[in-house]
């Protein structure tokens, strides 16, 4: 039987990947710089100082506070310079650009689900494009799971009943793995495939090759019309409760006086549970869809509250009606 | 200060006390003896089965990864495999391994007392351990369990139909018997020490105890909780972790951690007293800066309470958590670093010995290095986003908890063995082990390091072929590692009949434990110690050219 040739390091797929690469070279370095001079004193001071050599042991040092300083403080600055290094990378991976392309990844035992905006859906792949902020918002239907993606060097974990988030920008085409890293059951291990990076004309391209005849957001809506959302957040229905046009990604004042930014996590919960977070000036009365309504589902509703957010645009100036009452 | 004769002298000069083994020869007299150094000797059968009932788990394991396939064992088996070996490996092996045997037989030698301050509770945590580990036999038995050794939930509250709830029992069961363990160390070094022995002259090993009966004691309880808290899930259907029902899957993770990685803290600490009492033996030098030295202990013990939130990067906490727990995981190493520090400087311009309980030592220093300096990767929060459950983690901690903790206890079995039975081992065999054990572990765990950072995910039944090559190095230095464990097993059981005998102080060591008779007798000194001197006076010694030829 022929083996595989060995793989020492993993390909990479964007320029975050390749900083990590040179932080992981450098600290490397700095790793080697502190180990090794200590393990070649052990075997130095081993060897030299063995029982019946002739070395010199006159006034052996028992103690010596500027060493034990020196020992403690600069290594521990020099890392911490690295701290500061992976901090600041991981800092970045928190907030994402605008504008990025929202693909929903919905995991259960044992595969990841990923829906377009323009309604292709996938399983066990993920194709993105190259160029192009992807933000990925992602749930799971049973136990937690961890999407990793080795070629851009990050994953996030996946959690049931709530949205966790991860952006990149891929920067070269190219067919990577796609894997599941937090252990979730028996079949964990083939958990995951493909994750492909094509340039945007074929993104397109493959985006085209799917007969869909209507979009995620489009799918909400018809889900928002047969929940019988529309009746009260419909566009005349402002009465009972609040518009949904415009809000998104917007603050929105609540009830107990507090603020929250209307994202996804939002809509999702004011869904399931929407007596906890009541916006101000309506009444608590909408009915709960707790366990009415599958993930997928959800993140379908989700992008249709998303895309009313252009919609708002010329009705009214974003953010003339959502100012926190003081 | 120097030392009298006479203080050195203490041992018994006149009329030979019975030693404690020959108090009693009947399985009666073991079972119910409240003798620390017995008591001591039951964990060390008892922990030595279960370390070697883990290792089959881990040579299954790392059989069924020679190939890419899962061919071996089927998917099910082999998480019930890893969880087994987890399992095992940390609650039955490697938190009792060193203070239940070592600290428990010494701790009452070298601070000069007659045993533990309570001797029955101390039987008793021996009971509730084998009570803990009928419980683990059971889930064994009947089928195993399929969660890993973390228990995350809702997978092990609401997904799994194994054993989980009769694994947790065994666990928190397992738990009081640190807890009393831990209790019984605290209260005897506050109030048993000898006249004379101050705080600042108890050996090392003593004050890293104090410091992990203190982490026993705190930190245990939530374990217990949190493992209850998942049993009152699959049982009463109560919904704490359960997202349906307004619980919180995470909040499992941060109470586990919560203990889990001060355990952590719990195996390696009595490891690194081990091995400052190895040091400064072998080198026949007072330990370098003996205050930073203990103190580290302490700071260890507090700091790691801190930095649990280190495991959970990527599971969903937020930015400004990330943060503050990736700086206190930077600081957590820095009283680690003082110790290998200091052990290095106390080498230097020693009289140095490379007898095996030294190169024990000396690889506990080397693999504590490597496991510690990579720790500080896993701590950087960008570089962990990529390496987080992976292999690399698996290879980080298995440097600490096997590379440095495994080598530490057999260390402390090669050194006290003539303490503990009278006899001497064979010490060509045993250099020979300690030299397979380093090189063994290097080959089974440094390529571990390569498949993480090459993205080879944990706890993965098959795996992509381009990672097959990896594997097979780690799995052929397992079978090298399997050996080195395995001729101690032997040779020390050969040592119980055929080893010549030790005599009070084979090594020319300085603690109270070698001023007594190998073994010692039933109340371990002739007379109560008084002390005179700071610890390790080897300056102040003799020149003591070994009693013992190689």
């Amino acid at each position: 039987m022929a083996l595989a040739p060995v793989e020492l390091w993993p390909a990479s797929a964007s320029a975050y990947a390749r900083e990590i690469d040179r932080l992981i070279w450098s600290y490397t370095g700095l790793i080697l710089f502190l180990a090794v001079p200590i393990i070649a004193c052990l075997v130095v001071f081993a060897i030299r100082y063995r029982r019946g050599s002739d070395a010199d042991r006159s006034n052996p040092p028992v103690h010596g506070l500027r060493l034990e300083l020196a020992w403690t403080g600069l290594p521990f600055l020099a890392t911490l310079v690295f701290y500061f290094w992976a901090a600041d990378l991981y800092s970045r991976q928190w907030v994402p650009p605008k504008d990025t392309l929202d693909i929903a990844i919905v995991a259960e035992q044992w595969m990841f689900k990923a829906e377009h905006p323009g309604g292709q859906r996938e399983i066990d792949e993920l194709h993105v494009p190259a160029g192009r902020p992807v933000r990925l918002v992602m749930t799971s239907q049973d136990v937690i799971h961890s999407f990793y993606l080795p070629a851009l060097r990050l994953k996030q974990d996946v959690l049931p009943g709530r949205y966790t988030t991860l952006w990149f920008e891929a920067d070269t085409p190219g067919t990577y793995a796609l894997r599941c890293a937090e252990y979730c059951g028996s079949e964990h291990s083939a958990m995951g495939g493909r994750f492909v990076v094509l340039s945007p004309k074929d993104y397109a391209a493959w985006l085209a090759t799917f007969s869909v005849d209507r979009t995620l957001a489009q799918e909400g809506e018809a889900l928002f019309r047969r929940l019988g959302c529309s009746g009260c957040h419909g566009a005349r229905s402002v009465a009972r409760a609040p518009s949904l046009a415009g809000i998104s990604g917007k603050p929105q004042p609540l009830a107990d006086g507090s603020i929250v930014i209307a994202d996804e996590q939002y809509v999702r919960d004011s869904i399931l549970q929407p007596k906890r977070q009541v916006v101000a000036g309506f009444a608590p009365i909408m009915p709960s869809f707790e366990g009415q309504i599958g993930e997928e589902d959800l993140v379908r509703l989700v992008a249709y509250v998303k895309s009313l957010a252009d919609a708002s645009a010329e009705a009214a100036p974003p953010g003339a009606a959502v100012e926190p009452p003081r | 200060m120097s030392i009298a004769s006479a203080d050195l002298a203490f041992a018994p000069a006149g009329e030979q006390q019975p030693s404690y083994l020959s108090a009693g020869h009947s399985l009666r007299s073991w079972l119910l003896s409240t003798d620390h150094k017995r008591v001591a000797v039951l964990y060390l059968v008892s922990v030595t089965g279960f370390f070697f009932l883990g290792a089959i788990a881990a040579a299954l394991i790392r059989l069924e990864l020679i190939t890419p396939a899962g061919d071996l064992v089927s998917d099910d088996t082999y998480d019930k495999l890893f969880t087994l070996h987890g399992v095992i490996m940390v609650w039955f092996f490697l938190i009792p391994s060193i203070p239940a045997t070592f600290g428990n037989f010494l701790i009452p030698l070298m601070i000069g007392a007659t045993d533990l301050a309570f001797p029955r509770l101390n039987l008793l945590s021996w009971y509730i351990y084998v009570l803990g580990g009928l419980f683990t036999a059971y889930v064994l038995l009947a089928g195993g369990v399929d969660t890993g050794w973390t228990f995350y939930t809702p997978f092990s509250s609401l997904f799994s139909n194994t054993h989980v709830v009769a694994a947790a029992c065994g666990i928190v069961v397992v738990g009081f018997s640190s807890i009393l363990t831990g209790l019984n160390f605290i209260v005897t070094i506050h109030t048993l020490r000898a006249p004379g022995m101050t705080w600042f002259r108890l050996p090392i090993f003593c004050w890293s105890h104090y410091a992990t009966s203190v982490i026993l004691v705190l930190a245990t309880p939530v374990l217990a909780m949190t493992l209850l808290l998942v049993v009152a899930e699959r049982v009463l259907g109560l919904g704490i972790f359960d997202p349906n029902k307004g619980g919180d899957p995470l909040l499992f993770q941060h109470l586990f951690w919560f203990y889990s990685h001060p355990a952590v803290y719990i195996m390696i600490l009595p490891g690194m007293g081990v091995v400052t009492e190895l040091v400064t033996a072998f080198a026949k030098k007072r330990v370098f800066s003996y205050a930073w030295v203990a103190f580290a202990s302490i700071a260890i013990a507090f700091i790691g309470f801190l930095v649990w939130a280190h495991h959970m990067f990527v599971a969903g906490m937020s930015l400004y958590a990330g943060l503050v727990f990736s700086f206190m995981s930077f600081a957590v190493a820095v009283p680690s670093a003082i110790k290998v520090y200091n052990w290095t400087a106390t080498l230097y311009k020693g009289r140095v010995s490379l007898d095996a309980p030294l190169l024990y030592a000396l690889g506990f220093i080397g693999l504590f290095v490597i496991g510690g300096l990579t720790g500080l990767f896993l701590a950087s929060l960008a570089v962990d986003v990529h390496v987080h459950d992976t292999y690399f983690v698996v290879a980080h901690f298995h440097f600490i908890m096997v590379g440095a903790t495994v080598h530490a206890y057999f260390g402390a079995l090669h050194f006290w063995w003539p303490k503990m039975i009278g006899r001497l081992y064979p010490e060509g065999w045993a250099k020979a082990a300690a030299l397979l054990a380093f090189f063994g572990f290097l080959v089974t765990f440094f390529p571990q390091f390569i498949l993480g950072y090459a993205g080879m995910p944990r706890r993965y039944h098959a795996y992509p072929p381009e990672f097959q090559v990896l594997h097979m190095i780690s799995s052929g230095g397992a079978g090298v590692l399997g050996l080195a464990y395995l001729l101690p097993f032997l040779y020390l059981l050969w040592s119980l009949r055929w080893g010549a005998p030790a005599g009070d102080n084979p090594w020319g060591a300085a603690g109270l434990e070698w001023r007594t008779t190998s073994p010692p007798p039933r109340w371990n000194f002739a007379a109560r110690p008084v002390v005179t001197w700071e610890a390790y006076p080897y300056q102040d010694m003799p020149k003591p050219e070994a009693a013992r030829g190689d």
